[in-house]
């Protein structure tokens, strides 16, 4: 493998990794406001904020890790997209920043206030719209460069079905993961009400995540033929996705095993996922940037991948003994500890 | 406006911002580790509340400096694409170890946190605060490679179309980089220290006495005064640094304009149409001492720098802010420790406490002026030698709209966080929490 393909995979393991623990963060926030509003918000608050509160910076670095990554291995990504996205960037950046420090401001400072539920209800779905518009724009035709100018073509952005379509797929794909977790949180912590409730979220938003990722597919036909044609080389891949879906659906339908329903969820997002970043390459942006001709320098491609190891080494116990002290403590799920 | 400006401005903006958080999360674990370990080793808890309370208000200061950092980060591309797509090549590097520094530092404070009564060993949860102040300590240390590669860059060599061959290593061990790594660790702990005296002799000033208040600013104390030592060691080494590798700087910093033997120091005072220096304060001998060492060497002025590479002559009162603070981080808590070892004198005096609340806000201050200092006198380049800001900055003509974005998020988030720290210690006053938590304290000894 060169240093550019194992670039590109450790970016999109990342990226993926934060897809997962940040749509469990977006998802809850939804879900608590959604709670509220329906006066059921003393059932899960609770179970949400802990598991929440140790991880939440953790769930922020993998984004840090994603961009800073992209940048180090393929430096014309700034330029493009950051000449281009100052204004989407911008916002982003704000609802992050409102989200995560009220988070902190609201769990350890006070009760929680309206205005402070509606902020982190609101931007639970916000910033997952606003971050998936950055893969839209990768597949090209919004981002135009005329000699040396960088533009980006809003009208087309805001009147594209496959646009809207990729941000419908993000929020329901977000709602579903989040649920899904929050099943088995609760079944960890044999907190019956609140599985009750969660359970009933897990099994309302299988169906649309379907459908929009039905609808995103035959948008993107629509709008960028070749990788269309790519995704349909991969078919297999998308057929195990489909297949972990229907896994994890089932497991919740019946009630059981609710671990491995999430496990399911996870390997249905891991492979759509990876389907659609092998079949992007090698653009990272249509047509301007490709992993090959766009890498960074092969001194500084490896010293980085030599840090990425070296930083694995330390990373991963200690994510396994945040992970058993949080996750798998029994005792602390169920809010003894 | 023009976007460059307005780039300049947001960028300045950001990193004030942040750099305070950004001090408050190198230094404060530091501080919470050490009053936990003494609080073990002693068996005192006056010290675990320290750690305890400390802890509690550090993750509020915490949020905000993950959240504006993340701002940086992105800012870095969206402001600075040009830049980016250039020097990416070579920063990526400590940018990246950076964030592993971040990762391991967020897993161990979560851990922290949550972890305080759990373990029969009070040590383990000790154990886990290193984690947090290495990974805090380890992130500044990075970042200042960055921006010491800014100042002078090395590691590459150029040809026609950009960079011909990278070492990324030599390039972050550029020769900027010891003194100011030093120089920035050292000021952050300086700072960390004087902040929580601040708020310990703010509170004896307000209680009259209090032992948890005057065992926490025993130790700030005696903090402060030996990171302010290494401080004014370190800002030494820097300006040596200076006169060696980037002249330019410190000889607008001290309005040095013909080089010369045996060059005077020029404090304060400001500059007549002939750009002379008028009342000033002249120390003879002595810049050629801060610069070499040696109160007769020759030092190098403005004028063997082109007039259009020459920073701004302002920086010449951050410069003398920044030097004068550090004498009197320094000289407050040997004052304290004077009155301390000194039988018959109080060092719970009103005055000295007045002085020692004073020191926080100050050394603060000092971080903001030596950045502002250090950046301004990098001017006009971006990449010393090689870019220019003008050349680096985004041309989209938005930058205006998204500075007051930005500013409002900011005055937000410093207000909200101020308001979310003053109640979280005011309804929960340290005497209540200490005969809650060991009821077996005598009561009037909190
Ligand atoms: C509490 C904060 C503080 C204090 C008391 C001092 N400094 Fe400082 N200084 C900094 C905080 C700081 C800083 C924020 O850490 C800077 C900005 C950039 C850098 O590298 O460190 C800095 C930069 C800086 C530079 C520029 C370095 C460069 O651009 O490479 C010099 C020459 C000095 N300092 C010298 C001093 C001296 C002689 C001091 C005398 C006591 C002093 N500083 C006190
Ligand atoms: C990759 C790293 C960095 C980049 C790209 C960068 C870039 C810049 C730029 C372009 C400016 C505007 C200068 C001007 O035109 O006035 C600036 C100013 C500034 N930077 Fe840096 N910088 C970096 C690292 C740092 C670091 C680590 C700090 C520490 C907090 C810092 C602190 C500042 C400050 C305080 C200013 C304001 C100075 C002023 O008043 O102009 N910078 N930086
Ligand atoms: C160009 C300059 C800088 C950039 C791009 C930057 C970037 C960041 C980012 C992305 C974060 C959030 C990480 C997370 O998600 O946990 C952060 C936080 C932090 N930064 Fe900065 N930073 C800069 C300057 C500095 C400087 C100069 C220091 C130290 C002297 C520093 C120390 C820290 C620390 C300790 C944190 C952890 C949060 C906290 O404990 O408050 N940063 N920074």
């Amino acid at each position: 493998m060169t240093y550019e393909i194992i670039g590109i995979t450790v970016l999109w393991l990342f990226l993926y990794g934060y897809v997962i623990v940040a749509s469990i963060d977006f998802g809850a926030g939804f879900f608590s406001y959604y709670a509220k509003k329906t006066k059921k918000d003393h059932i899960i608050n609770q179970l949400i904020s802990r598991y929440l509160s140790p991880v939440w910076e953790v769930t922020n670095v993998f984004f840090v890790f994603f961009f800073v990554g992209i940048v180090g291995f393929f430096p014309d990504t700034a330029f493009y997209y950051g000449t281009a996205l100052l204004v989407p960037g911008s916002i982003a950046i704000i609802l992050l920043a409102i989200r995560g420090s009220f988070y902190a401001f609201e769990s350890y400072g006070s009760k929680q206030s309206n205005v402070y539920m509606f902020l982190y209800g609101a931007t639970g779905l916000l910033i997952p719209a606003s971050l998936s518009t950055a893969l839209t724009l990768s597949e090209g035709g919004f981002i135009t460069e005329t000699n040396g100018e960088i533009t980006m073509n809003y009208l087309k952005l805001f009147t594209s079905p496959y646009s809207w379509s990729v941000v419908f797929l993000a929020i329901v794909s977000v709602l579903y993961i989040s649920a899904t977790f929050l099943t088995f949180y609760a079944s960890r912590a044999n907190d019956t009400e609140a599985l009750k409730l969660v359970r009933k979220y897990a099994l309302f938003w299988g169906t649309p995540t379907i459908i929009a990722a039905l609808t995103t597919f035959i948008a993107l036909g629509q709008h960028n033929q070749r990788h269309y044609d790519r995704m349909l080389d991969l078919w297999w891949v998308f057929g195990l996705s489909m297949g972990f879906f229907m896994i994890s659906l089932g497991l919740i339908y019946i009630g059981k095993y609710y671990g491995l329903a999430f496990i399911s969820v996870m390997l249905q997002f891991f492979f759509a996922f990876f389907g659609y970043g092998a079949s992007h390459l090698p653009y990272i942006l249509d047509p301007y940037i490709t992993i090959y001709e766009n890498a960074t320098h092969q001194s500084t491609g490896i010293a980085l991948i030599i840090v990425f190891i070296a930083g694995l080494f330390l990373l991963v116990p200690s994510l396994i003994l945040l992970m058993k002290l949080f996750l798998f403590n029994a005792d602390y799920v169920k809010g003894k500890k | 406006m023009d976007p460059v400006l307005m780039s300049r401005l947001l960028t300045t903006m950001t990193l004030l911002f942040h750099i305070i958080f950004a001090t408050l999360g190198v230094g404060v674990p530091l501080f919470i580790s050490i009053a936990e370990f003494i609080g073990i080793r002693k068996k005192d808890p006056h010290y675990l509340m320290m750690a305890r309370r400390w802890a509690r208000g550090f993750v509020i200061t915490v949020a905000i400096g993950v959240v504006t950092g993340t701002a940086i980060g992105l800012q870095l591309s969206l402001l600075w694409p040009n830049f980016m797509q250039v020097a990416g090549n070579v920063i990526s590097l400590p940018l990246f170890m950076e964030v592993f520094a971040f990762f391991f530092e967020a897993i161990f404070l979560g851990i922290y946190l949550y972890t305080w009564d759990r373990f029969k060993n009070q040590m383990i949860h000790w154990a886990f605060s290193l984690p947090v102040v290495i990974g805090g300590g380890m992130s500044a240390v990075f970042i200042t490679t960055v921006n010491a590669f800014m100042n002078t860059p090395e590691g590459f060599t150029t040809g026609q179309d950009g960079f011909v061959t990278i070492n990324p290593i030599q390039a972050m061990l550029n020769p900027a980089t010891p003194t100011k790594v030093f120089h920035v660790l050292a000021s952050s702990y300086v700072t960390v220290a004087a902040i929580l005296a601040t708020i310990a002799a703010f509170s004896l000033l307000k209680k009259k006495s209090s032992e948890y208040h005057k065992k926490a600013l025993k130790l700030t104390m005696m903090a402060t005064f030996i990171f302010a030592i290494l401080t004014a060691i370190a800002g030494d080494m820097s300006a040596k640094f200076l006169a060696k590798e980037q002249p330019e700087k410190l000889a607008a910093a001290e309005w040095h304009f013909q080089t010369e033997e045996g060059a005077d120091l020029i404090l304060f005072g400001w500059l007549n149409e002939q750009d002379m220096p008028v009342g000033a304060i002249r120390l003879p001998g002595l810049l050629s001492f801060l610069a070499h060492g040696d109160f007769s060497s020759e030092v190098t002025g403005l004028e063997e720098i082109p007039e259009d590479e020459r920073p701004p002559l302002w920086i010449h009162y951050m410069f003398d802010l920044m030097v004068s603070i550090g004498m009197a981080l320094v000289l407050i808590p040997l004052l304290y420790l004077i009155l301390m070892k000194t039988k018959k004198w109080n060092e719970h005096h009103k005055w000295m406490l007045r002085l020692i609340v004073l020191g926080g806000p100050l050394a603060m201050l000092s971080i903001e002026f030596g950045w502002i200092y250090a950046e301004e006198g990098r001017q006009p380049w971006i990449l010393r030698g090689f870019m220019r800001v003008e050349e680096a900055a985004t041309t989209s003509p938005y930058v205006d709209l998204m500075f007051i974005f930005f500013f409002l998020l900011y005055a937000t988030l410093a207000t909200v966080g101020i308001i979310v720290l003053r109640k979280l210690f005011r309804n929960n006053p340290v005497e209540v929490e200490l005969e809650k938590k060991y009821p077996s304290i005598e009561k009037g000894d909190s």
